[in-house]
Formats: structure tokens, C-alpha cells, sequence
């Protein structure tokens, strides 16, 4: 199966059987391993990455339901080797331990400031909700959003 | 001069060279056993390294986890990383520049005294001498002993200890670099998965590797060696599929069916156990005014983001082993004695992994791969372990069941104190009281080990932190081990530390009901360790202890405090819950010495970690059973906390120079389940003994 699609502004076209899962494709066929598995359920969020910038799990969406579609991952984050404004404030505050969870945390953060420049603490918490943290880096990573909200209002 | 014994590191490790060497690029190369864990040990031991040559941090590289050119310092576990891996650099730093000026001295004809240091430039009197660590370094001979008497630099002389340093690993963990072992994707890597023994002893009667290829559909081997099975192959998610396909077309003898009973830790009390004593005798004369209660927490779970995963490859009678254990040298004299090799033809390296917080399935993923190997020669194999597999077949943190005896004094405060607990063995490695999953799986496989579980004097296993802080004059331990529990247990950050502070921190509050007293106000009357006071108090400010409430209002506000392994770093923890039918933490503040501080930013994340990680525990967390074995399998059937359960988290460290610096993971697990279980006992009015505190046990406690 051809499957053709557009992932981080690149077009790219894979031969894949038909079952492959749009995580697989992306790591093991194009080489953008910033997208993790962590469950393969839908569940922990760790390969979340936005189609048409809704963030949406990699892990069990067959590639072929991305034909001629736009994906973004974390890797398409930063523009001409410069870091997001939410990269650059997850280093800022330090926010991560073992940094497994941080690519699908910013994918959905990203979704959420670019519809939401002003988010609340509770919004930004409802937002990544679908998202775990086993070191418990949540305290940080709230704190990143809201810096990284602030710096791309001009705020900071 | 140093005459304090040299740290079990330099012991096992004695040869400068172990330590350091110096790169042509002018850096220094500090090699370290202690691993990245998701901790920032890395970081924190290159600052050590730094500040004690001399040097800028970016002149210093860390090499971490190799068995081939690293020193063997066992695991990283235990806090033990800065106490034991962090004073050795320092002595082997100290040693070194003292070495290197020597020679630069005998250069310059001048005395050593007469030389300072400047980013690793040898200056007189403040003057460039031409003189600096690599134009002498050929003159240090590096295979010489450590001796260990070279005095370090004054704690008020550092300059990068103590300072909030950025982890090194953070910025491709953010970017979406090979940040991981799993991300280590080559092409002529050929993936694999393992169908798993289910308990050890069981047999496969059956295997319908026709059907397994059926559903796979896709080109892969099937290896089969007695009970191990492994399907490998050029595409993951054919592998994948063979690997769910497999467990629905095997049979199995000999399984051990599990009940939902085995899974609560009051099941403990009635089984086969070796009753181990500890501490003084059995009062001969009866109690005065006996209080006794019992506490329980269940089989937790590592769960970490990521399943465990592997490299291996076995090319020209050499075995290369990735894995993101906490071990290096352990892994590679536990695979050469699983696997029969000498243990020269194995190389084992530290890549980074999810986050590890003990004994994992790190380990058994190694030997997975290398048992894969061994039989494809020349291939490079990755095996990864499925999210079910992660979730079943780990070793689990133990369950615990402790029941406090404490007979009271004619003030009320403790005058004998006895710590039941019942529990399984904390520590379970491979190498010491277990044995690899796939070592079992293969022929003859080695007699179950006979239970065992570290001595308090060595930190303790379900014994950690079971004897108070608070002046207690006399105090026993009666651990009743567990001979042969449902499931394989090992450690677990902290091990028994966050069961026995919750233990005894909710009972320290309840004795202080009984006499009237406030909870702060009775610690500090029976405690005599000035850091721990200062902790307490500092704590009382910080979260307004002073304006605490009524019991019984569905708004509570607790504290917890230890001393980790009673010797380690302190934590006092407040928390304020809000209690409906579920519990829900509002804010928790965290007052922590650990000594000198090398990292402050990285410890206080270490702390914050801690906190959030064991609310989780405390609120949400138990591994379930059912006839099949572990039945908690996902994120659905074993939640965590989540984002929006997540409080606001307030840290301070007091300054603890002077102090000898003390690891930080596991200081604050013990004293935040203490001081949720206090706030969750102020806002009802009554106490919950058992974690987690899920809103079945909210009702219960409330009809």
C-alpha cells in the first residue's frame, strides 16, 4: 500500500502494508523518533502528534488514515533550527526527569496555545489531561506552558 | 588529609585511570557507574568533577554505564549516587590536580602551594605559567591506586557545586532527538518480542506457530528454546502482532492460578513467613498503656511511560549489550553467568531510558535480547517488551502490613515501640535473590531463590524507616518475610521507607490526639535531632500550621517527617486535602536538608518528583490479580495521577553546607503519604489505615 501525506511541511509518500501503524511509520520508516510509544492504547499520550493541528495518538491510527493529511511532530516544532517557544520554556523550567512523555506533552500544548493564547492554569491542566507523567515533572510542565503562553504573547 | 574509611566505589574501583583521563580536545573525562535514571545524576556528578579540578563545566564529559572503560559501582539505587559515586570523583578529583601540580611545580621549579587552578590552567601568582592539566598529563601515571588522602576543597571554595545547573540530557529529550535506547533505530536492525513464561515453573505444551502466522502475516522467525519463545523480524509491528497472536495459541502446565484475595496485603498474615527480629528484646514485664494499629499498602507498580527495551549483538564471540538498567556491571555478571559466557566477551553500556525508579524490567529485557542473539549471530537485535508485558511481568513494589505495639508513658509519649510488619522481599536482582525472567524460561532452569531482604543496619528492605526518629527509648523490628508470595517483588524507590513513615507518622498524630496535643507540638517534644526540628518548624511557617483548623470539616491539613534509612536526607511535608467522596490534594509544601547541595534546581526536582509520584501511590495505585496472574495490565486498570489531580507544589531546601551532601529521590515518599494520611484523618475526623485511599475506602471510612 502507497500511502502519501505531509509531515512536518515535507511530502512523503511510504510503502507500507496496510495494518501500519502511523507511530511505526514515522520512527521506523522516516526516522522522527521524537514520537514515542508508551502504550499503543490511547491511553498515556506519549505519541501524540497533531493531523491538520488536532493532536491525535500515532500509536493506533493506521497510517493510511493519514492519506493526504498534514502531521506535525515534535520535531516539526522548531523552525530553521530555532526552538518553539514551548521547547525553549521546557528547558527554561526544567521541566522533565526522564523526558519520555515531554514530545507528546508539547504537541498538545502547542495545540492548545494556538487556539488558546491565554490559558488558566485548570485549562492548560484539562488540555494535557490526556497525557502521563510518571517522575512528576507535572508541577514544571504547567509552569513551562504558562511561560511559554506568556513569551509568545510578549508577555515575558 | 582525608582519614575517613575511602567510599565502597574506590574499593571496588581503586585504579585512577577507572575515573579519569584526559582528551586531547582539552576536557576531562570523569567516568561514573551511576547511571541517568531520569534523576540528573550525570549532571550533578560532572559538577563535582568541575568544581574540584578546577575546571568550567563544559570541560568536563561524563561517561556513564560502560563496563569496558567505567568503574563498577554496582547499581544506582538507594540515594547512594552523590554519597558514595559523588565522593569518589571528589577524593579521585582531589587527588589528581594535587598529582598534576606536582608536576607543573617540578616544571616550574616552584612548590605546588604556589599554583592555583583557573578552567584547568595552571597559574603563579595569578600569572599564566604555560603550565595547565594537559601539558602535564602525560607525567601522571593514572594506573596508580587511588589513595583517597588528598583533603577536597572546602565546601565555602566551590563554585559549581551549589549552583542550579541545566541537565545535559534535557535538550533532546524536548526536540525530538535519539534521546532514548528505543529510539536507537539502525537499518539492519531486526526487531523482536518475547511470548512470556507466565509464572516461573510453567510449561509450553503447545504453540500453533501456523495460527501465529495466520494473524501476523508478514516474514519473521520463530525461536524456540524449551519455555522461551521469541518472534523476530525486519518489521515491528509484524512482531508485534505475532507476539499478541502467541499468548491466544500456547498452552501452559503447571501455572499458578492467583485470586483477588492474594492482591490486599492483609492476605500476607496468614502465610508461611521467616520471622526475623530486630532491635531490643521482648519487654519481660507487660505494657503499661499499649496503643496498637495496623496500616497497609498493596503491590505497587514501577509503570514507567516507556515498556523496557534492548540491544544486543553477538559478532565474533563478543556479546554488545544496550540496556537502561541501573547497572552496568551487575547486568553483564548476571548475563555471563544466565548465559554461560565468559563474562570478557561482554560489553554492557547505559543507554537512556523512561524513567526508572527501581528494579524494572530493565534487566530481563537485556537477557531477552541476548538470549536472541546468541542464537542469530552477526544480527542486531532490539527487543522491546509490550505495555501488558511491562505491567505483568515486572517485579512489583512488595505489599506491606504493619501493625504499631506502642505502650505509652505516664505523659503519653512513646516508651516502647514495636514494628510488625509483614512483607515479601524489597530487593529481588538477578545476582542477589533473583534470577532473570529468560533464565527461567530456558532449559534447567536454576532453583527458586530462598527469600531474603536487606539488614536495617544496611539500610533495611521492608524494615527501612521502621524505627522512628522521635526519642523512643526502646524500640524492635519484627519483620515476618514472606516466604512465597503471588508475585515477584524488588525495589521500589524507597522500598518499605514510604509504608513505615506512613505508619508511623499517622500513629505519632493519633497518640498525639489521645493526650491533647497538637501534632507539631508532640513531635517536637519527643525530638531531639536539631535538623529534624528545624525541618518541622520551618515547615510550620511555611504552610501555616498555626491557623489549622477543626478536625472533621472535609478540609484537612497533615504533615509527615523523616529521615530517610533514619541517616539519609530529611523531608517535612505538609499537605491540605480537600475530601468529598474522593481525596484531593490542594497544596503541598516540602521543607528538605540534604546536606551540601550540588544541584539545587536538579534536587528540587528530584523532590518535587518524589511528592507527586507518591501522592499517586497514596491515592491511586494497586496492582490487581486475577486467575491469569497481574490483571492490571494498562493505564485504565492501573491509573496514576493525571495533570489535573496534580497540587500546587511549594519547595525550599535549607542550607546544608557543612554537611556531607545526601542523596534526594526517595527522601520525600515516605513523609507525603504521612502527611496526606494525617490531612485525609483531619478533614473526616477519622483515620484511613489502608492505601490507597481510593473513594470505596472514603465511604467506608465515612459511614
Amino acid at each position: 500500500m502507497s500511502v502519501a501525506f505531509t509531515v512536518n511541511s515535507k511530502a512523503r509518500t511510504v510503502e507500507v502494508d496496510d495494518a501500519t501503524s502511523l507511530l511505526e511509520v514515522l520512527r521506523n520508516h522516516l526516522g522522527l523518533v521524537g514520537t514515542r510509544f508508551g502504550c499503543g492504547l490511547e491511553q498515556c499520550g506519549s505519541c501524540m502528534v497533531l493531523v491538520d493541528g488536532e493532536p491525535m495518538h500515532a500509536c493506533s491510527r493506521d497510517v493510511a488514515a493519514v492519506s493526504g493529511r498534514s502531521v506535525t511532530t515534535v520535531e516539526g516544532l522548531s523552525t530553521n533550527g530555532a526552538l518553539h517557544p514551548l521547547q525553549q520554556a521546557f528547558l527554561d523550567e526544567q521541566a522533565g526527569q526522564c523526558g519520555y512523555c515531554l514530545s507528546g506533552i508539547l504537541i498538545s500544548a502547542k495545540a492548545l496555545l494556538d487556539r488558546n493564547p491565554r490559558p488558566s492554569r485548570s485549562e492548560i491542566a484539562a488540555a494535557l489531561d490526556r497525557h502521563l507523567c510518571r517522575c512528576g515533572s507535572q508541577p514544571r510542565i504547567l509552569k513551562a506552558v504558562e511561560r511559554a503562553a506568556a513569551v509568545m504573547r510578549g508577555e515575558w | 588529609m582525608v582519614t575517613a574509611p575511602l567510599p565502597s566505589s574506590l574499593v571496588d574501583n581503586p585504579r585512577l585511570d577507572r575515573w579519569i583521563r584526559f582528551l586531547p580536545d582539552r576536557t576531562v573525562r570523569i567516568a561514573t557507574g551511576k547511571v541517568e535514571i531520569g534523576q540528573g545524576i550525570v549532571t550533578a556528578l560532572g559538577q563535582i568533577a568541575a568544581d574540584e579540578l578546577d575546571l568550567t563545566y563544559g570541560q568536563v564529559v561524563v561517561l556513564s554505564g560502560d563496563t569496558d572503560e567505567g568503574p563498577d559501582e554496582l547499581y544506582t539505587s538507594s540515594s547512594h549516587s552523590i554519597e558514595i559515586g559523588g565522593r569518589s570523583i571528589q577524593l579521585v578529583c582531589a587527588e589528581v590536580r594535587a598529582k598534576a601540580l606536582e608536576r607543573a611545580a617540578l616544571r616550574l621549579n616552584c612548590s605546588p602551594a604556589d599554583l592555583a587552578v583557573a578552567e584547568g590552567r595552571f597559574l603563579q601568582n595569578g600569572a599564566e605559567t604555560g603550565q595547565d592539566y594537559w601539558t602535564v598529563a602525560g607525567e601522571i601515571d593514572l594506573s596508580q591506586t587511588v589513595k583517597g588522602t588528598t583533603a577536597p576543597k572546602a565546601t565555602n571554595a566551590h563554585t559549581v557545586i551549589g549552583k542550579d545547573m541545566p541537565r545535559l540530557d534535557l535538550p533532546a529529550k524536548v526536540n525530538g532527538a535519539v534521546a532514548f535506547l528505543h529510539d536507537v533505530l539502525t537499518p539492519d536492525t531486526l526487531h523482536a518480542r518475547v511470548l512470556r513464561q507466565p509464572n516461573r515453573g510453567a510449561g509450553l505444551t503447545s504453540l500453533d506457530e501456523a495460527a501465529i502466522r495466520r494473524t501476523a502475516k508478514g516474514a519473521f522467525d520463530i525461536l524456540r528454546d524449551a519455555n522461551f519463545v521469541a518472534f523476530v523480524g525486519r518489521e515491528e509491528g509484524v512482531v508485534e502482532a505475532a507476539a499478541v497472536a502467541a499468548k491466544l495459541h500456547a498452552t501452559w502446565d503447571k501455572r499458578r492460578p492467583l485470586t483477588q484475595a492474594m492482591q490486599e496485603a492483609a492476605w500476607l498474615k496468614d502465610q508461611p513467613s521467616e520471622d526475623r527480629p530486630y532491635g531490643a528484646p521482648v519487654p519481660s514485664v507487660p505494657p503499661q498503656s499499649l496503643i496498637q494499629a495496623t496500616y497497609s499498602r498493596p503491590y505497587v507498580a514501577h509503570a514507567s511511560m516507556g515498556p523496557s527495551c534492548a540491544l544486543a549483538e553477538y559478532r565474533d564471540g563478543h556479546l554488545t549489550v544496550h540496556s537502561h538498567g541501573q547497572g552496568m556491571h551487575p547486568l553483564r555478571r548476571n548475563l555471563a553467568s544466565a548465559l554461560g559466557l565468559p563474562i570478557e566477551s561482554i560489553t554492557a553500556r547505559h543507554l537512556h531510558g523512561p524513567g526508572c525508579y527501581g528494579h524494572n524490567g530493565a534487566d530481563d529485557a537485556a537477557m531477552d535480547a541476548a538470549v536472541i542473539a546468541l542464537r542469530m549471530p552477526g544480527r542486531r537485535i532490539r527487543l522491546r517488551w509490550r505495555r501488558e508485558e511491562e505491567f505483568g511481568f515486572e517485579p512489583v513494589g512488595p505489599a506491606m502490613l504493619i501493625t504499631l505495639h506502642v505502650d505509652l508513658d505516664d505523659r503519653g509519649y512513646p516508651a516502647d515501640w514495636t514494628t510488625e510488619i509483614w512483607s515479601p522481599t524489597h530487593v529481588q536482582r538477578p545476582g542477589s535473590g533473583g534470577t532473570l525472567l529468560a533464565r527461567e524460561a530456558l532449559a534447567d532452569p536454576p532453583a527458586p531463590p530462598k527469600p531474603s531482604d536487606p539488614l536495617p543496619e544496611r539500610g533495611g528492605g521492608a524494615t527501612r524507616n521502621a524505627i522512628p526518629l522521635y526519642d523512643v527509648p526502646v524500640h524492635r523490628i519484627l519483620h515476618h518475610l514472606t516466604q512465597d508470595p503471588p508475585v515477584r517483588t524488588s525495589a521500589l524507590r524507597g522500598l518499605g521507607a514510604l509504608p513505615n513513615v506512613f505508619a508511623i507518622e499517622s500513629m505519632i498524630d493519633d497518640l498525639a490526639a489521645r493526650v491533647g496535643q497538637d501534632p507539631l507540638d508532640y513531635r517536637l517534644a519527643i525530638l531531639s535531632d536539631l535538623r529534624g526540628r528545624r525541618l518541622l518548624e520551618r515547615l510550620a511557617e511555611r504552610c501555616g500550621w498555626a491557623a489549622r483548623g477543626a478536625a472533621g470539616t472535609g478540609k484537612g491539613l497533615g504533615l509527615g517527617f523523616a529521615r530517610y534509612k533514619n541517616r539519609s536526607a530529611y523531608a517535612a511535608i505538609a499537605a491540605t486535602v480537600t475530601v468529598d467522596e474522593e481525596v484531593r490534594i490542594d497544596r503541598v509544601w516540602c521543607v528538605a536538608d540534604t546536606g551540601t547541595i550540588v544541584n539545587p534546581d536538579g534536587a528540587r526536582n528530584q523532590l518535587e518528583g518524589g511528592i507527586v509520584q507518591a501522592i499517586s501511590w497514596t491515592l491511586k495505585e494497586q496492582v490487581r490479580f486475577d486467575a491469569h496472574g497481574i490483571s492490571s495490565l494498562d493505564w485504565d486498570t492501573y491509573p496514576i495521577l493525571r495533570f489535573s489531580e496534580v497540587p500546587e507544589v511549594e519547595v525550599e531546601l535549607v542550607d546544608g553546607k557543612g554537611n556531607p551532601p545526601l542523596g534526594i529521590g526517595e527522601c520525600t515518599c515516605g513523609p507525603t503519604a504521612a502527611a496526606i494520611g494525617n490531612a485525609v484523618a483531619h478533614a473526616l475526623g477519622v483515620r484511613i489505615h489502608d492505601m490507597p485511599f481510593t473513594r470505596e475506602r472514603v465511604m467506608k471510612a465515612l459511614l
